[in-house]
């Protein structure tokens, strides 16, 4: 037993002389991203670019023929395409931002050991953190970015300025959900707990954040739980500064509730690893 | 160059270093020699600056791991127990973005591989990938890694356990070099016969202390006699034997596959034993070596 123990500090709250400026931490790892994203990049293309490519295809343009729907029940979109598109590609951005922080965190704890080996450097756990999300948040814009210019002559949106900040919301539903995943994935032990993370989180977000249809179709009970997501906060801001139809106090609401989740995530993410690391 | 005094590291109940005393000088080999889980792999993390010191106090180059981690950090190196190289990299790549690691320019990490990969000799896997390496390359590229940013200090926690014999020789030489170029180096093992080649000064560690201290000659000597009498019998009469025999030498240990009787002359042993009209299966006279001493300090043997 220990006779007397001093008190830990998480690695979010220490910091030590010699600290690195969470500019400098980055930099350092830049040279590791770049020569990861030079050797992934390809695979990349297919899985961020086709995929949602084909669900616009399929849903959009092939399912969406079908609905002949009143704008008004439609969030104030011209067309189904119109309408999904925002909603899609938010919730894209979800996907590669889970993707990409659960089995890749995993295997830098467990597999390849990687961030034991970071860590035996001046880096720090936080600077890991920041370094990680940073390339994934990279991923998610590059990828929103350009499917957001692929869809731009299919007349989807309705200004050129509403794309550019429903981009950046994209981003955020990106960053917000790359550290909530990253402290998940931290704190896992077996591989397991992906299945259930993917099953009864990334999928029933998808289908029920009204990236297909409007909550207000859930009926009101289920509508108030699908306000509650944070996929939804980000689909209703990408939806309207791509249809212009935006209400500013929603909107703020809608920025606020992901500005918050992307600050907890972040302690969640930087905790979990510290305490993951410490052996 | 590092002190401990009362040093502990404790993980929830379990106290894995339970207040130990060290001081390694600059420019020597120290070794932590012991059994698995003796504790020096949890003290070798405390002394990385990666594992926070439970209590007791903890100077590194001067510094406190507590306060200075990342300046401790920039100037040691570390080679891990278990392979960290990352696989997704070539072999030049794994020396060189772990030099960015430590802030060195783009040019001078280049420089530094290069030299490292010829250190290693490994410099025609340059463009390999990790993977395809042999225990022995992956090891040394590992120690080549951990050397990217000059450090005063090396700690190699297990350096050649799984290896084979021709391997671990080549990785001794390399390390020896590095005392020669005056690396301070800080050595854990489980083998007797790297501490005693490679340790000036080491501390035998048992179950989270230290139970004794000072150059391999010197803990033979205090711990040992000068010679070994290995004597094997048929199985199950060791236990029995060893009363028949223990006035032959100073000390008689009982081990399941054979006798081992300590006395400074170990030949003189083998004819007392054969006049007494015992036939053992297999006979040897050896030097102690630290093994004895560990066998002796804990009353266990290294492998247990």
């Amino acid at each position: 037993m220990a006779t007397d123990t001093t008190p830990r500090t998480s690695g979010a709250a220490r910091r030590p002389t010699g600290t690195l400026s969470a500019r400098e931490g980055m930099a350092r790892q830049y040279d590791y991203w770049l020569t990861v994203y030079k050797r992934t990049w390809r695979g990349g293309v297919v899985s961020s670019f086709a995929t949602p490519l084909f669900y616009v295809v399929a849903m959009g343009v092939l399912l969406g023929g079908f609905i002949d729907a009143d704008p008004a029940t439609l969030e104030g979109a011209t067309s189904y395409l119109a309408f999904v598109v925002p909603g899609l590609v938010a919730s894209h951005a979800m996907t590669i931002a889970v993707s990409e922080s659960t089995y890749p965190v995993m295997g830098a704890i467990k597999w390849h050991k990687t961030f034991f080996a970071q860590l035996a450097t001046p880096l720090a756990v936080r600077d890991l953190v920041n370094a990680f999300v940073g390339f994934v948040v990279f991923r998610v814009a590059s990828a929103c970015a350009v499917f957001m210019l692929v869809l731009a002559p299919f007349g989807v949106f309705e200004s050129w300025w509403g794309p550019v900040l429903a981009w950046v919301s994209q981003v955020l539903v990106g960053t917000a959900f790359a550290l909530l995943a990253f402290g998940y994935s931290a704190r896992l032990r077996s591989e397991e707990g992906f299945g259930v993370l993917f099953r009864l989180g990334v999928l029933p977000l998808t289908l029920f954040s009204g990236a297909f249809f409007p909550i207000t179709n859930l009926g009101p009970v289920l509508e108030w739980v699908a306000r509650l997501t944070p996929l939804w906060h980000g689909v209703s801001l990408s939806r309207m500064f791509c249809l212009d139809t935006v209400d500013w106090s929603l909107a703020a609401v809608n920025l606020t509730v992901l500005v918050v989740l992307s600050v907890l995530g972040w302690f969640w993410a930087v905790s979990g690893l510290d305490k993951r690391l410490e052996v | 160059m590092i002190s401990a005094r009362g040093l502990r590291k404790s993980f929830g109940d379990f106290e894995a270093v339970k207040g130990i005393d060290v001081d390694v000088r600059k420019g020597e080999a120290f070794g932590f020699l012991g059994p698995n889980g003796a504790g020096k792999s949890s003290t070798m993390r405390m002394i990385a600056s990666v594992s926070p010191v439970t209590s007791g106090e903890l100077r590194i180059l001067g510094m406190d791991p507590a306060t200075d981690g990342p300046a401790i950090r920039g100037r040691l190196g570390v080679c891990p127990q278990e392979d960290t190289l990352d696989n997704e990299l070539n072999v030049f790549d794994n020396l060189y973005i772990y030099g960015r690691y430590f802030g060195i320019d783009r040019a001078t990490c280049r420089d530094r591989a290069h030299e490292l990969l010829e250190f290693a000799q490994i410099t025609e896997k340059a463009k390999a990938k990790v993977e395809d390496l042999s225990g022995g390359m992956k090891r040394r590229l590992t120690i080549a890694r951990s050397l990217i940013n000059n450090p005063e200090v090396l700690l190699l926690d297990e350096p050649t356990t799984g290896l084979d014999p021709q391997a671990r020789h080549v990785l001794w030489d390399q390390l020896f070099r590095l005392k020669q170029a005056g690396v301070t180096l800080v050595i854990t093992t489980h083998y007797m016969d790297e501490a005693e080649q490679l340790c000036d000064r080491l501390v035998v560690m048992d179950k989270g202390l230290i139970a004794a201290e000072g150059s391999p000659r010197e803990l033979i000597d205090a711990h040992s006699t000068r010679e070994v009498a290995e004597l094997r019998f048929g199985v199950g009469e060791h236990e029995a034997l060893a009363e028949k025999i223990e006035d032959l030498g100073e000390r008689v240990e009982v081990l399941p596959d054979r006798l081992l009787v300590y006395s400074d002359h170990g030949e003189e042993v083998l004819a007392a034993v054969l006049d007494r009209g015992l036939q053992p299966i297999a006979t040897l006279v050896r030097r102690s070596t630290l093994e004895d001493v560990f066998l002796r300090l804990t009353g266990r043997s290294l492998a247990d």
